[in-house]
């Protein structure tokens, strides 16, 4: 039987009294919001090996708390509303829900098997994750936790990359090597981009006219035409005294104004800045070893990496494109996700 | 261009164009049919649990045909495989004309060397593409290498090499090299020879283990072995690792844990170099483990692995090309655009000038990847991979 005495997503399990310890915890906040710059954020990365979620401060750059999850965790992001974490945990098969203020796991999602990257509507109702072993995207209610349907794509779906306006899914098939279009409404997939091997992550330009693919092993950005369906550029990468193979993208941000596109070049062990307009790459940043992914800061001052084989993340300053901070998280940093709170 | 031409120029376009439409808006898919051409004897093993299964290599490739259907959905085309099995005196010279008169052209060769090279030379007007998944005789790639015969398997210089860079990344640079008495052993023999040298290790000793006949398996064989092995590994000099050239599966798994010193075991058995365990677990590895595991309900070995990467190259070739021609799917395999995910961290590629895939290899001791090679710090100009085998600037092979 479930509760229905919260207001949120999801009922709790607890009414929250501030007692206790949280009355400290309390304080520190009070103290930050006085203290502190106005950027008190806290960021979110799930450590794919130590089954853990590290808690950032990130006006400080610190680890403030280390939360316990379920095995593999690697898919991280945050409900619309601000309340909750979402994290996959692939070899647990689902997707766990965690309360952003008690950071106790409230509740398990049916994401299907082995559940890596997922994305959400605009609602924050829906969320629409890619299951690698048997070829499905998996869409779910969020409220009422029940799987709403699925979609069958291509060999290993991995990246998952919603419109703005929420109709078009983008879904990449990592051996198919597809981006695969996907009406949200109908659920049919209406266009099938081939890009080059291992596409990994999409993203969508916040204005909806173009939609970024990164393949891993091909070493390529596509950028492809969302309404035409059509590849209008493919970004390639070259660093003197690397090797091809060791550039691979992996993650990629883009700014809200559309103007610049940040991939994460994997074992290549950089961040490579683009001109979002021409779509030439304007600066290699070096981070931390084997980066995956990113997240902007509400703010949109400092850009978050997660550098897998060196356990840490990497803080960029926007404005400067320069790496001011490394922090150390958990083994094997992958996900990160960064809230107003 | 005169405005003659290129309006007619403009009229092929068009031409072309519907045609494609037309092709594209058919509901028959294009269909691409592959041969698995296997010889049918069994290889027996010292260790039961590497008895090769009845679809060794097999069943790699039909799990590919099933990832290529996926993406052929969407792309309208559909794929197929035959298993030809050749008895004890078949040949295999026969064997692929019969397949190219019925119109086969793209081939899945599980063959000994003098058998793959009759099937290659068969196809005299050169219609058919070759995939050798099984042969690792350096000199298919090389003094024999052919131009319609491409090797997913790797060779043994590459696998001698993957595990010398490692040995001798851990310091262990001082090896006693058993070779076995049958002629496989003795080329796996001189590629560890070949790649001490290139790596900067040192054969203390060599010795030779005589095949003198005699049953893999009796009921109480183990009492004389560990009497018998250690006697053969005493008064060595000083070595910091036994190395064990064995394909014919005579000695090398009775050595670990045998040895006079102890020391460890690498070749043969022991720490042992290969294209795929079903131990591999990273970079994705687990969704095509577990796919195979699911329909096979067997681990995927590394002969199902190389056959599994040949199947994958025609559905790449396949879906870049949009067509099943031999030549096309060739020039697209060689050219600059191909890069195949195979779960190895990192492209495969094709070496131009001799048809091999270029890959990582992984060493397992058996029940862990201990580690995968190329090691850090071994350095190519063109890729790290080419650190593995036979390099371009030594390597003998003109295609044609």
């Amino acid at each position: 039987m479930t509760e229905k005495t919260s207001s949120g997503l999801f009922p709790r399990r607890r009414s929250l009294h501030f007692v206790g310890p949280r009355n400290w915890l309390l304080a520190v906040g009070v103290f930050v919001l006085i203290g502190g710059q106005a950027s008190a954020f806290t960021a979110y990365v799930s450590n794919e090996k130590s089954n853990t979620i590290s808690v950032v401060d990130t006006d400080k750059f610190t680890v403030v708390k280390t939360i316990k999850v379920g095995q593999r965790p690697r898919g991280i992001e945050l409900t619309k509303d601000g309340k909750f974490v979402l994290v996959a945990v692939g070899d647990d098969d689902t997707i766990q829900v965690i309360d952003v203020r008690t950071h106790e796991i409230v509740a398990n999602l049916p994401s299907g098997p082995d559940p890596e990257l997922f994305t959400q509507d605009h609602t924050g109702k829906i969320l629409y994750v890619a299951n690698e072993n048997d070829n499905t995207v998996t869409i779910i209610d969020v409220e009422r936790r029940v799987p709403l349907g699925e979609v069958q794509v291509g060999v290993e779906p991995e990246g998952m990359g919603l419109s703005p306006d929420g109709k078009i899914l983008v879904a990449t098939s990592e051996t198919s090597n597809m981006a695969h279009f996907i009406d949200t409404e109908t659920r049919r997939i209406v266009a099938n981009v081939l890009v080059d091997a291992r596409p990994r992550f999409a993203e969508f330009k916040r204005n909806g006219s173009e939609v970024w693919v990164s393949s891993e092993i091909g070493g390529t950005v596509s950028v492809i035409d969302p309404v035409k369906h059509e590849m209008k550029k493919k970004i390639t990468f070259d660093i003197p005294g690397l090797r091809k193979e060791a550039i691979q993208a992996v993650g990629i941000s883009i700014t809200p104004d559309g103007k610049t596109g940040f991939v994460a070049l994997g074992p290549a062990n950089r961040i490579a800045v683009i001109n979002g307009a021409t779509h030439e790459v304007q600066k290699y940043l070096l981070v931390g070893q084997r980066v995956w992914h990113m997240a902007f800061t509400p703010d949109e001052k400092y850009l978050l990496t997660t550098n897998g084989v060196s356990n840490d993340v990497s803080v960029i300053d926007v404005a400067n494109l320069k790496v001011i901070k490394t922090i150390q998280v958990g083994e094997l940093p992958w996900g990160i996700a960064i809230s107003q709170q | 261009m005169s405005p003659d031409r290129c309006a007619s120029l403009i009229r092929l376009l068009l031409a072309g164009t519907f045609l494609f439409a037309w092709m594209s808006a058919s509901t028959d898919a294009a269909e691409i049919n592959i041969s698995y051409l296997r010889r049918a004897d069994p290889k027996s093993t010292l260790s039961l649990i590497q008895t090769p299964a009845a679809n060794d290599g097999l069943a790699g490739a039909r799990l590919a045909i099933d990832d290529n259907n996926t993406t052929g959905r969407f792309l309208n085309q559909q794929f197929s495989l035959e298993d030809v099995r050749l008895g004890g005196g078949a040949d295999a010279a026969a064997a692929t004309m019969a397949l190219a008169e019925r119109g086969v052209s793209l081939v899945i060769a599980d063959l000994p060397p003098d058998g793959l090279l009759k099937a290659a030379d068969a196809d005299a007007s050169r219609k058919l593409l070759f995939f050798n998944v099984g042969a690792i005789d350096d000199r298919l790639r090389e003094e024999d290498c052919r131009a319609n015969l491409i090797h997913t398997a790797p060779t043994r210089s590459m696998l001698a090499d993957a595990l010398a860079q490692y040995l001798v990344w851990k310091q262990w640079r001082r090896w006693l090299l058993v070779v076995g008495s049958h002629a496989e052993d003795k080329l796996y023999g001189d590629a560890l020879r070949r790649s001490a040298k290139r790596f900067g290790a040192r054969i203390v000793q060599e010795k030779v283990f005589e095949d003198t006949g005699g049953a893999r398996r009796t009921d109480s064989g183990v009492v004389q072995i560990q009497r018998q092995l250690p006697v053969f590994t005493q008064g060595a000099p000083a070595y910091d690792v036994l190395v064990a050239a064995d394909e014919s599966e005579v000695f090398a798994s009775y050595l670990p844990y045998r040895t006079w010193d102890p020391r460890p075991v690498a070749g043969s058995a022991g720490l042992v170099p290969t294209s795929w365990d079903g131990s591999h677990d990273q970079w994705g590895a687990v969704q095509l483990q577990d796919r195979f595991m699911r329909q096979f309900s067997r681990r995927m070995t590394a002969r199902d692995m190389q056959a599994w990467t040949a199947v994958r190259m025609i559905g790449e070739g396949a879906s870049r090309t949009r067509s099943a021609d031999p030549k096309a799917m060739l020039d697209f395999l060689t050219g600059p655009d191909f890069a195949l995910a195979a779960f190895k961290g990192q492209r495969l590629t094709l070496r131009d000038w001799n048809l091999q895939l270029r890959q990582p290899i992984l060493l397992s001791d058996g029940r862990m990847i201990v580690s995968v090679s190329p090691q850090e710090g071994f350095l190519h100009q063109v890729s790290e991979l080419d650190t593995l085998g036979i390099d371009r600037p030594e390597s003998q092979c003109r295609l044609k």
